[in-house]
């Protein structure tokens, strides 16, 4: 940063249109990362005045107050006083505030105005104030306050444009008065009265929308109906993206095969770099797509409604109703869902979340769930129309659900902190979600993938690569070259342990390549009989008939409850990884799994034997 | 006619049935320094101010939104039975 750059950091209210603002002056250049130590998000951005001046902005995170009541409060707190070890001193505070909202968002003007520093209030969405007949003047605010107010509309092209010429022309001293009011209360209505006439306290249109989004029944009516609609999104939508990138990684490694020599290089290139490549940017169009729903959920101001209608269900078992989103879209893959625990700001409330949404059925256990049904539970009707097969998968679903709910449960009695957790939630006013935003907001979801998911998964797959490779089968002897390599003798290895759920080895070596992602253990086990790959539906095929014969019955549920707990995706340990920020919490979840797997399976592998 | 005073006692937010406005009186503190009841002051729940209650949750009736100044809260059971409110004459 040249010594000539000006710091500003943006604060506010939650709902006060921060980010908005944040995304109107810096546009796409913008850096997320994380505050030294904390899985709290740092967002900051640049951007240059008319006159060359350059300005480097901080997003602080959203807070009611400087009194902090949870880790992104405490960054906000520290940062704007110039605390946070490795932060330079903000050279001007920004406190934004939503126009429709001053009773709220005045308060903490009043507080961070007693901080002393130098500061400027943008009174945000200017617009939607206009709109519902508010009457706002600022410069009567500006003069009670003591400090500049200026009016934005973030969403609006130069809605920042009064704001940019403030810093430009003269950087604010302190303010004149610094010192907290006896009662900010009363402090804020005399700035109130003074300063806004406002003909109605909420918007017609929130009361009305309301009216049905938490209604008792049309409410969860509702509610459903989107959530069905978003699935049905992301398997329509991002399930050709996936095919089409499986496809191109497919022909890459066709073209390496052709172009390249047999040998390690040919193999790693395609089973290790290429396979993992493909596995990275396969989860990507889900991400995407379910992203994108969450963040217009999330900006238009229903995310709090869900929570609100939920949060009863989920708060008995030990969540809370913001927990409800990130799990639902761990149906599709955990990853998503686990990124999505950003919105839960009680970390105790975010890691109980985090620990159960690999519970959640995602979209990669379905090839490992058809092949077993297919196997072994008869096309049969029972009760008249229900198909057992169908029931068979949907119990599987449910009783990844209820594993869940008893985890949450089981990890809230255990836990030593024993104090409440409040919910404490503001029902913002709804807004119609603001396509730049939405992008950006993509954009940056999909660059922490990328960088601090994907090299983890890219690695871990030549790891796993390396492993089902080495040592080579020797050119003379006959077997099967992933028998003979690490993985096989692992697989071995680990046959004892597994042999009280019912797991041979073919079992056990098809679980290690399989770590990299679930759908994988079926390509292993084909692998591991040795089927040639050339018609992957025969494959599939023979593998169903070898599955039938070979195993029994009890293997064969066995195999199915492991999956429903299965502790084997290593990206959702790395994402765990990443966004707890702790190995700890990486191994808890690896080991309560595999334990809860392990005691299912062998649960169910011991009484289906005595019953066969 | 004379007016008689009838001394009114304060009732839990908690309370107060869906439609109904209340002016607070004040927020209780369950425990020493408790950081919840200082949040719901800090959401403008001061003394004098006028609440609504504005929908119940669908399930056990759970968790309950209440209007205050411009903002809408939804609080949990336990929280809302911080504020003690004086129930508005209707």
């Amino acid at each position: 940063m040249s010594a000539g750059t000006i710091r500003i950091a943006l604060l506010g209210n939650p709902n006060c249109g921060k980010t908005a603002l944040f995304n109107r002056l810096t546009g796409s250049r913008q850096k997320v990362a994380n505050y030294a130590g904390v899985t709290v998000e740092r967002k900051e951005g640049h951007f240059e005045a008319p006159s060359g001046r350059r300005f480097r902005v901080l997003d602080l995170p959203g807070a009611y107050s400087l009194d902090a009541a949870s880790p992104d409060e405490v960054i906000t707190r520290d940062v704007s006083r110039g605390h946070f070890p490795g932060e330079a001193p903000q050279d001007v505070l920004v406190c934004v505030v939503d126009a429709t909202n001053l009773r709220l968002h005045l308060r903490f003007v009043l507080e961070v105005r007693a901080l002393g520093k130098p500061m400027i209030v943008a009174v945000n969405m200017i617009d939607a104030a206009q709109r519902r007949g508010i009457t706002l003047d600022l410069n009567r605010l500006q003069a009670e306050l003591g400090v500049p107010v200026i009016g934005t509309v973030a969403v609006r092209k130069s809605g920042a444009a009064a704001l940019i010429a403030q810093l430009d022309a003269q950087l604010p001293g302190p303010p004149v008065v610094a010192t907290a009011p006896a009662d900010f209360h009363i402090e804020v209505r005399r700035l109130l009265e003074a300063s806004i006439s406002m003909p109605s306290r909420t918007a017609a249109i929130d009361e009305k929308l309301d009216r049905i989004a938490l209604h008792p029944v049309f409410g969860l009516v509702a509610l459903s109906v989107l959530m069905f609609l978003i699935f049905q999104a992301v398997f329509s939508w991002a399930a050709p993206a996936q095919d089409a990138v499986s496809g191109v990684v497919a022909s890459l490694s066709t073209w390496v095969t052709e172009t390249l020599p047999d040998g390690p290089l040919r193999s790693l290139l395609t089973h290790g770099i290429l396979a993992g490549l493909g596995t990275v940017l396969e989860f990507l169009p889900q991400i995407l797509v379910l992203f994108a729903f969450i963040l217009a959920l999330e900006e238009s101001g229903y995310l709090p409604r869900a929570a609100f209608l939920l949060d009863r269900l989920m708060f008995t078992s030990g969540l809370s109703g913001r927990s409800f989103i990130p799990l639902l879209s761990s149906f599709a893959c955990a990853i998503p869902g686990i990124m999505a625990t950003r919105s839960i700001q009680d970390p105790r409330d975010r890691l109980a979340t985090i620990m159960v949404a690999p519970l959640m059925t995602c979209s990669a256990r379905l090839p490992v769930y058809t092949l077993l049904i297919g196997a072994f539970i008869p096309r049969q009707t029972v009760g008249g129309f229900f198909n057992l097969q169908g029931l068979i998968l949907f119990g599987l679903y449910l009783a990844g659900i209820l594993s869940a709910l008893l985890v949450a449960w089981i990890l809230k009695r255990w836990r030593h902190d024993r104090g409440e957790h409040a919910l404490l939630l503001e029902l913002p006013s709804y807004r119609l979600p603001h396509i730049r935003d939405l992008a950006l907001g993509l954009g940056e979801r999909a660059g922490i993938f990328l960088r601090r998911v994907g090299g983890i998964i890219l690695a871990l797959t030549v790891l796993l690569w390396f492993l089902s490779s080495y040592p080579s089968l020797p050119p003379d002897a006959i077997g099967n070259a992933l028998d003979y390599s690490f993985a096989g003798r692992i697989g071995h290895a680990m046959e004892p342990l597994f042999a009280p759920i019912g797991f041979d080895w073919h079992i056990c070596i098809a679980l290690i390549p399989g770590l990299a992602a679930r759908e994988v253990a079926v390509a292993s086990l084909a692998t591991v009989y040795a089927l040639s790959n050339e018609n992957s539906d025969l494959v599939a095929s023979q593998l169903s008939d070898i599955v039938a014969t070979e195993w029994s019955l009890a293997t064969g549920m066995s195999l199915l409850v492991w999956y429903i707990y299965a502790p084997m995706c290593l990206s959702t340990l790395a994402v765990i990884r990443r966004e707890t920020n702790s190995w700890r919490q990486v191994w808890i979840s690896t080991g309560y799994l595999f334990g809860l797997a392990y005691f299912a399976s062998f649960v169910v592998y011991q009484s289906v034997r005595l019953w066969e | 006619m004379r007016l008689i005073r009838i001394p009114v006692q304060p009732v839990k937010l908690s309370e107060l049935p869906k439609g109904a406005s209340a002016r607070v009186r004040q927020v209780d503190d369950v425990a020493p320094n408790d950081a919840i009841a200082r949040r719901i002051r800090d959401f403008g729940f001061s003394p004098g101010e006028v609440v609504r209650m504005v929908a119940l949750g669908p399930f056990g009736m759970e968790p309950m939104l209440v209007q205050v100044g411009f903002t809408r809260f939804a609080l949990r059971r336990a929280e809302a039975a911080r504020v003690l409110v004086d129930l508005e004459p209707a």
